[in-house]
């Protein structure tokens, strides 16, 4: 291709999305209420995520041990359960521990009048997971190992948070159904008026003889470029909205304060940036590219 | 081997145009062309008439391999359309200048545009594209409204930018099909004075038109088809009166 042939046909593209304002308008509209949805769902699901993680790494096991096991075996163990995929942190609790937290937290001053440490079989483990659905499995283990009194666990806790996440997972792929569908709907429609416009354009350049490539080329490029403005303006706004919102929902319930913690918006575009741009510019390129197809067999 | 004795024989270097036993039949309906055969040769002027229905839009789309032949051979400049493969098809059309009735510009591009455009298409260089174009307009007589959109321009400047266009390349063959249907008298002679112009350049010109006047004033060969067949093909002939 001649460098002057390249440069005609980028121009031409551009041309093209300001020839067609209404068109262009359209369809830029179009694609940036699909991502913007997208986003919108994509910022929510991140944020429920990141909170279901965080209280299920709030969720701990504590393991109790016979009075006949020292405080070195104890930490052998300790090493053994951490090398478990599911623990993400395990803490050695030692009888004197236990019981300075304890007295702090129920007695204060009447502390004192306990001479020895009433607790002193009470040294723990008090062990974190990555995936409370692995909890009763943990717990298995953790019984079967010598020295073991007792292993203590919130069942309820740990099944209502794995039912969240799976019942997330469902609704997640609801959404991104219904969401995929609206835009192919509305993406077709878009593309169905663009037909209409360009049909005569299109036949023009086939009876001049320009190849299936060069008629392609400038649609194609109007389509990718109005599909990087479609995926911009979403991202804007979500950019904007994002802080406003999470200020709004931290003050508006503030008794929640403990469990609503939200996602950085930095964090959450790493992943929404590329993906809202790679999407805008594959519903523009396969757009484009698919109207004028249809008519180049002339 | 049939097929390739005939393609040699009907490619010489004098016909530039070769229909032989041509049918064309579409899905419904009594085929729209029936057993053709016309040879034209190169630097010819001709016309085809008809009524409409009568084939003229088929043979047209023939010879620009929009349709391809039910039956029979079809050979332009030397190709055997018929055989031509789909990538191919925008070259060989680089060959014919087409004109239409309707003009078929592009409306929101200004006159030099549209007739650069067959150039841009050919992939000709910026420089040429600007020494070429000027000097076909003022060919057709519209050097001074090469600023102008379609749309100010009047029917017959619109079919002189399409006539711009068409033979911006050179083309060897010319195709103008009904270019007169949307003029008035005074325009329509000046767009054939034009074709002729540009025939005695070099270039095969077929003109399909209804226009009898100027068929029965210019005294070309023409060829009459009705109901898909030819009823007559005469040198220096007149608008043949069907009813």
């Amino acid at each position: 291709m001649r460098i002057s042939t390249f440069f005609y046909t980028l121009w031409q593209g551009i041309r093209n999305i300001f020839r067609n304002k209404w068109f262009s308008l359209a369809s830029i509209a179009t694609i940036a209420a699909c991502l913007f949805l997208f986003g919108l769902f994509y910022s929510i699901l991140t944020n429920f995520q990141f909170m279901i993680k965080k209280a299920e790494q709030g969720v701990s096991v504590t393991v109790f041990f016979n009075e006949d096991i020292d405080e070195s075996e104890i930490q052998e163990i300790q090493q053994q359960i951490m090398k478990r995929a599911e623990v993400s942190k395990v803490d050695y609790v030692s009888a004197d521990d236990a019981w300075a937290s304890f007295s702090k937290e129920y007695l204060g001053d009447y502390a004192d009048g306990f001479p020895d440490n009433p607790l002193a079989e009470s040294a723990n483990l008090e062990i974190y997971l990555n995936d409370v659905s692995m909890q009763s499995a943990l717990v298995t283990y953790l019984e079967s190992i010598d020295g073991v009194r007792s292993v203590n666990k919130s069942e309820i806790t740990a099944d209502t948070l794995s039912g969240v996440n799976v019942l997330i997972g469902y609704v997640s792929a609801g959404i991104i159904i219904i969401l995929l569908a609206v835009s192919i709907f509305l993406i077709s429609n878009t593309v169905m008026i663009g037909i209409s416009v360009r049909k005569e354009e299109i036949m023009i350049m086939k009876y001049i003889g320009a190849t299936d490539f060069f008629v392609r080329a400038p649609f194609v490029i109007e389509g990718i470029t109005i599909g990087i403005i479609g995926s911009l303006i979403p991202l804007a706004i979500i950019r904007i909205l994002y802080g406003n919102v999470v200020v709004y929902i931290s003050e508006k319930f503030t008794i929640l304060s403990s469990l609503l913690q939200f996602v950085s918006i930095d964090t959450i575009f790493k992943t929404l940036l590329p993906m809202s741009i790679v999407m805008g510019v594959g519903i523009g390129f396969i757009g484009s590219y698919t109207t004028v197809r249809k008519h180049l067999r002339v | 081997m049939l097929r390739k004795k005939v393609k040699t024989q009907d490619t010489d270097d004098k016909n530039m145009i070769v229909l032989d036993h041509v049918s064309k039949s579409y899905s419904t309906g009594a085929p729209a062309l029936n057993d053709v055969s016309i040879k034209i040769e190169k630097g010819e002027f001709v016309f085809v008439v008809g009524d409409s229905g009568s084939g003229k839009s088929t043979l047209i789309k023939l010879l620009l391999r929009e349709l391809t032949s039910t039956e029979g051979d079809v050979f332009v400049n030397g190709c055997d359309v018929g055989r031509l493969r789909r990538r191919k098809i925008p070259k060989f059309r680089r060959n014919i200048g087409v004109v239409f009735q309707d003009f078929r510009l592009l409306k929101d591009r200004n006159v030099y545009e549209n007739v650069a455009f067959a150039q841009r298409v050919i992939q000709v260089p910026t420089r040429d594209i600007k020494r070429n174009v000027p000097k076909v307009l003022s060919r057709v007589g519209l050097a001074g409204k090469y600023k102008a959109k379609p749309k100010q321009l009047s029917g017959g400047e619109q079919q002189r930018v399409a006539l711009a266009r068409a033979l911006v390349n050179r083309p060897a063959i010319l195709l103008a099909d009904e270019p007169t249907g949307n003029l008035d008298p005074n325009n329509s002679w000046e767009i054939m004075k034009l074709l002729e112009e540009i025939n005695q350049d070099g270039t095969t010109v077929i003109v399909v038109t209804h226009n009898r006047e100027i068929v029965n004033a210019m005294e070309k060969r023409v060829i009459t088809i009705k109901k898909g067949v030819i009823i007559s093909d005469e040198e220096k002939g007149g608008y043949i009166n069907e009813d």
